[in-house]
């Protein structure tokens, strides 16, 4: 059983590594989690977010939020992705999938997931 | 909504925008009901606004003038012949004791319910987002019972350890998981 004994290690193993996180978010992404966005799937798409965030050694920099409605419930579910001194990257019609390949291509390796933004639709 | 848990997470969420500092959550399980009840100490409703929460046409969002939350819930109740019900008292009307409670009541033989789906996803998207609100969950059935207390564990993790951090949402679904898989095992027991 998991046990509170557990979590307090988890606790003693994380202290160090919280304190170094001085500001962290220099990237921040956004999942729009209103109504429209969790009845279209975005409850999984977040959980992808935050686990490859995790997996990839991004956390120091980089933050997954949420939030409500967008605007553009018909490309629910929405994500977006806000870097300092770039401009926002709006990603629609997300998945858990399309979440790892952005995680590793956008967020790792710096180049943004063009097929899967909303200029691609227009 | 697919699941009900996906209709917990929205209306969890207009307790989170409600600025609520504790919600509570609880699915209450006999062999042929469920009742589902939100309670949240934000800072509630006025008469007027609760006389028109269920309605599709109404929403407190500015982005579009339809809000479905809670016409969901109460349409996924009374397809089962179950009911929707939501009070609230405003922080207005009342500055210390406020907030909202909404309760949905399910036939779960019914052909039309929906399953509850994948709750501690549900608690997890919560906590991921809200580390700073306190969730009380409890999942009772005829066999046995879930918990969780977040006050509890904010008690071990101390005020440096935030809830959202990757690591603690792993416990939390973990121990959460175990908690589920004990209760079905109880579950299958009394089968037999």
């Amino acid at each position: 059983m998991k046990s509170l004994a557990e979590l307090a290690a988890i606790r003693d193993a994380m202290k160090d590594k919280v304190a170094l996180r001085a500001d962290s978010g220099d990237t921040r992404v956004v999942v729009g989690m209103a109504t429209c966005g969790i009845a279209a799937g975005a409850r999984p798409v977040l959980a992808a977010f935050v686990e490859a965030v995790a997996s990839e050694g991004l956390s120091d920099k980089v933050a997954v939020t949420q939030t409500g409605c967008i605007g553009v419930c018909q490309f629910e579910p929405v994500v977006e992705i806000f870097e300092a001194g770039k401009e926002k990257v709006t990603y629609v019609k997300m998945t858990a999938e399309k979440a790892k390949r952005v995680v590793e291509e956008h967020l790792k390796g710096g180049r943004v997931v063009e097929e899967f933004t909303i200029n691609s639709l227009q | 909504m697919k699941e009900l848990s996906l209709n917990i997470l929205d209306i969890a969420e207009n307790s989170v925008k409600a600025r609520a500092k504790l919600i509570g959550i609880t699915l209450e399980e006999t062999e042929s009901t469920l009742l589902l009840t939100i309670t949240d100490n934000g800072c509630g409703m006025d008469r007027e606004t609760l006389a028109k929460v269920t309605d599709p046409f109404f929403t407190t969002r500015t982005t579009r003038p339809v809000g479905m939350g809670l016409s969901l819930l109460g349409l996924a109740a009374e397809q089962t012949g179950g009911w929707l019900r939501v009070q609230s008292v405003s922080e207005k009307d009342d500055p210390h004791n406020h907030g909202t409670k909404v309760e949905a009541m399910f036939h779960t033989q019914h052909i039309d319910f929906a399953p509850v789906g994948d709750v501690v996803a549900t608690l997890i998207t919560l906590i991921q987002g809200s580390p700073d609100i306190d969730f009380s969950y409890r999942h009772s059935t005829p066999t046995g019972s879930a918990e969780l207390e977040t006050a509890q564990l904010r008690e071990v993790l101390g005020s440096d350890i935030s809830l959202a951090e990757f690591e603690v949402l792993q416990w939390i679904e973990g121990n959460l998981r175990e908690q589920y898989a004990a209760l079905r095992g109880a579950d299958e027991i009394t089968d037999q």
